[in-house]
């Protein structure tokens, strides 16, 4: 009983109509989106390594401060010289790894593959549209993302390295480094946030106008809703850093003082600029994009969990209505909560307590999506496939670091926790085991639908449950850190205030919170072993897999499901007509306990 | 299946999907500058007293070149309108006028940049400043056209009004100079934020001439093949090009005027 045999004509009536393309029309310069997507995927996916591979190494010389990095030492050494010599991580380089594992993980990995992957491949087909609504642009954006991700990749070998003032490339510190690579870094970043503008607006558009006949706002699958508010965040959060970013390149380069206060000294030396600058200045423009863009994180996969969840529990999501006037909102209140990022930076106290209100605020809308996801679980007969494994984990892995963010958002309890390792459990709770959890559960969710194989469930089990153990393991005793009062960024993981060192310091870190160090490590190399299942898993199925044996072998209900595997160039070979809303599984009196958005009542 | 509403406008918004794009596009525009204008603010109430300068652009040559791009967007509306009616030379006529003024304003604005570079301030061994054009550099010694002032802070307000001050020619031998600076984004923020500004509303203003440039010559093939389509081409380079006017209208008081 397919939905598709009866709503889509087969398929092979429509690709004669399109010339066979040559390998680089059809895989380089492609202006489709389903394949648009797949680069974004696969270039986002190496990128997301790349920055697990920095990780590694940091977490090495964290936890062996000035000890050579076992395997790769060699190499780092042969890579890049000075900076990793007879293979130990110099502070320099620990800085630069640090900065760019930032930078490589939120805009070269996450929301590429989260938005650029995802959202490519899915939004035209869940809308019932042939493509997005401008191919070319849609291209130049996957391009000027390569772009940018070339010049970030190759600032690692230039004299110097990489950037090093950390991925918010604070000012003075980022223009008074006298190396080249915060350079590097702006201009890079200049690309990627063009390459995410023209993406938005791409989507912004598509949702608007692309919609098939008959699929109203309120009848959109809640990943577009997702995608939709994302897009507006990048299209409206973006050009403040563009602009931001801009200014500190003229500071680089054309020697102004944006960001450069009157009387600056560099190493005990006045710096020879004209002075009158704010370096707050910057960190508000910056944040006025990096907060919302930590809801550019989240949002797609809070997409990808719905979606997840109502095909596996085969009953429509709860409070559906509620999630989009949610999501809207808390795309809203994203624009009104970046200064809380800032309370330790003397901008005042009357300015923190409105940004901490707003931030208590945005709770709201962040708790009822999760709820709505936690009560669809209500009464379902849920099916345990990998992609579920991985949503339900996310659920709670997604409330842990939503609700250790709450202390962070009081001004009084964040002058304590600020900038510890606390707030590298709290971001990464929500990004790792939350987002990349998501974005795992999508591709073993859609991956028959691009390739026509399913993907091993037995690896992919073996996949989630390493992953989970492996990622508390990392994240969890970091809370404990940074409440002893563990600092961030210490290239030395924080020996010089243990208290081995200085045995009387009031507030030192005892010798069992540095001992963590040595257990998180091992359990970073756990979660890179823990990897291997997937990304074999990922290889082998393309070709091997199990058929799918259907167009839609989750019996699912959304658009996507009811075209050809994979869809042709087009996708839909007439105009789908949309009948029904997205989540219509188990009507009483139905024949099937699901009932297609394109199937005529 | 091909994409829907390239050309029509969908019935229920009203638009065909381009006009979206631009107005989309034009919303994170509106952020870009937006951001800027808020550090021109920033710096200027961040500025000690006395210390923003006032009077140092041409009020004259700016209001100029605001009516050049005000003429130009009336031109673009024109050549858009001509369309509509089907009349195709005065579309030639009328957007070779806005590239003719496109072209005006840039060079109007180098003229500007090139006055900017050319006037030094020089910081003497003994304290004085010296503040004027370049005339002429040796190995040995530097000729400039200005005055001498005791206090930098005279140098800051040179409103009409103020008092005055005759420019002569004043040599100064190499030896005597400490520092020697010319009036570039380096010199003071509101250079810095100057330079910036205008510099990143020039190459809106670069970019929407090259695109109306393409669309005047070898784009305009399209008018005899698909008619609508190129239509709607002018009247989103239009839009962007009247976003671009818009800009400079906040620009010229910011920057000229307060």
């Amino acid at each position: 009983m397919q939905a598709s045999t009866h709503a889509i004509p087969h398929p092979h009536v429509h690709e004669e109509h399109h010339e066979e393309a040559g390998f680089w029309s059809k895989y380089v310069f492609s202006t489709d989106h389903k394949v648009i997507g797949i680069q974004y995927g696969f270039t986002a996916l190496c990128f997301l390594f790349f920055g697990f591979c920095l990780m590694l190494v940091m977490r090495w010389q964290i936890a062996h401060p000035g000890q050579p990095v076992p395997l790769v030492g060699p190499l780092l050494e042969t890579l890049l010289g000075n900076m990793a010599a007879k293979g130990i991580v110099s502070n320099d380089l620990y800085n630069s790894f640090g900065a760019m594992h930032g930078t490589i993980m939120v805009f070269l990995a996450i929301v590429p593959l989260a938005f650029g992957a995802f959202g490519n491949y899915l939004v035209p087909l869940q809308i019932g549209a042939p493509d997005m609504a401008f191919p070319r642009v849609n291209m130049a954006s996957y391009q000027f993302y390569v772009l940018g991700g070339v010049i970030m990749f190759f600032s690692f070998f230039i004299p110097g390295g990489a950037a090093q003032a950390g991925w918010t490339s604070y000012p003075p510190l980022a223009v008074a480094i006298p190396t080249d690579g915060q350079t590097f870094w702006l201009a890079g970043m200049v690309l990627l946030i063009t390459s995410s503008l023209l993406g938005a607006v791409n989507f912004i558009a598509t949702v608007i106008q692309l919609r098939a006949p008959g699929m109203t706002w309120m009848r959109l699958p809640f990943f577009v809703w997702a995608q939709f508010v994302t897009g507006f965040l990048l299209l409206l959060a973006f050009p403040p850093l563009e602009a931001a970013g801009v200014l500190q390149l003229m500071d680089k380069v054309a020697h102004t003082s944006f960001f450069l206060p009157t009387g600056l000294a560099v190493g005990g030396n006045l710096a020879n600029v004209s002075g009158g600058g704010n370096p707050l200045l910057w960190q508000h423009l910056f944040w006025f994009l990096a907060h919302p863009e930590v809801y550019v994180l989240i949002l797609p996969a809070m997409g990808i969990v719905s979606e997840i969840i109502a095909n596996n529990t085969r009953k429509p999501l709860w409070g559906y209505k509620s999630l989009v006037y949610a999501v809207l909102t808390l795309g809203f209140l994203s624009f009104i909560v970046w200064a809380h990022h800032m309370y330790l930076t003397g901008m005042g106290t009357k300015i923190a307590t409105f940004f901490q209100t707003t931030t208590m605020i945005i709770s709201i809308p962040s708790v009822i999506i999760l709820s709505c996801l936690f009560i669809s679980l209500w009464g379902g007969s849920i099916r345990f496939n990998t992609p579920m494994l991985f949503v339900m984990a996310f659920l709670p892995m997604f409330g842990i670091g939503g609700l250790t963010g709450l202390p962070l958002g009081f001004s009084y309890s964040d002058i304590h926790l600020h900038d510890t390792y606390y707030v590298i459990a709290h971001f990464h709770y929500i990004v790792a085991p939350g987002t990349i959890f998501a974005l795992f559960a999508g591709i073993y969710f859609w991956f028959p639908k691009a390739t026509g194989r399913m993907m091993s469930e037995f690896w992919g089990q073996v996949h989630f449950w390493a992953s989970l153990i492996f990622m508390n393991l990392i994240f969890q005793p970091m809370f404990a850190q940074g409440m002893a009062g563990m600092l961030r960024r210490m290239a030395d993981g924080g020996a010089n205030y243990s208290t081995a060192k200085v045995p009387d310091a009031i507030g030192g870190l005892s010798p069992h919170m540095m001992g963590l160090h040595t257990y998180i490590l091992w359990a970073a190399v756990g979660l890179a072993f823990a990897q291997i299942p997937f990304i074999f898993n990922f290889f082998w199925s393309i070709h091997h897999g199990k058929p799918a044996g259907s167009d839609n072998p989750w019996n699912s209900t959304t658009l996507e499901w009811q075209t050809p595997t994979p869809p042709p160039h087009g996708n839909f070979a007439t105009v789908p007509h949309v009948y029904r809303g997205p989540y219509e599984y188990s009507v009483p009196g139905h024949a099937t306990d699901f009932t297609p958005q394109n199937q005529p009542d | 299946m091909d994409i829907p509403y390239t050309v029509e406008a969908r019935p229920d918004t009203g638009l065909y999907n381009a006009k979206v794009g631009i107005w989309l596009f034009l919303a994170s525009e509106v952020m870009l500058f937006g951001a800027l204008f808020s550090t021109y603010i920033l710096l200027r109430v961040g500025a000690p007293e006395g210390f923003w300068p006032h009077g140092w652009l041409n009020i004259p040559v700016g209001t100029v070149n605001t009516l050049v791009l005000i003429t130009s967007s009336i031109t673009t509306v024109m050549a858009w309108a001509s369309l509509k009616m089907n009349q195709f030379g005065r579309f030639k006529f009328f957007h070779a006028c806005t590239l003719c003024l496109a072209l005006t304003f840039v060079g109007i604005k180098s003229y500007e940049y090139h006055d900017k570079f050319m006037h030094y301030e020089i910081t003497l061994k003994d304290g004085r400043i010296a503040d004027g054009h370049l005339v002429k550099r040796t190995a040995d010694q530097v000729v400039i056209s200005g005055h001498y002032v005791e206090d930098r802070k005279e140098l800051f307000d040179l409103r009409a009004g103020g008092p005055p001050h005759e420019h002569t020619e004043i040599t100064i031998p190499q030896a005597q100079i400490k520092k020697m600076e010319n009036y570039g984004p380096w010199h003071t923020t509101y250079l810095a934020i100057y330079f910036t500004l205008t510099g990143l509303h020039a190459l809106h203003v670069i970019g929407g001439a090259i695109v109306i440039g393409f669309l005047w010559g070898p784009g305009s093939k399209l008018w005899k093949t698909d008619p609508d389509r190129f239509t709607n081409r002018i009247e989103i380079s239009g839009l962007f090009w009247h976003f671009v006017d818009l800009v400079w209208i906040f620009l010229f008081p910011v920057l000229y005027l307060l």
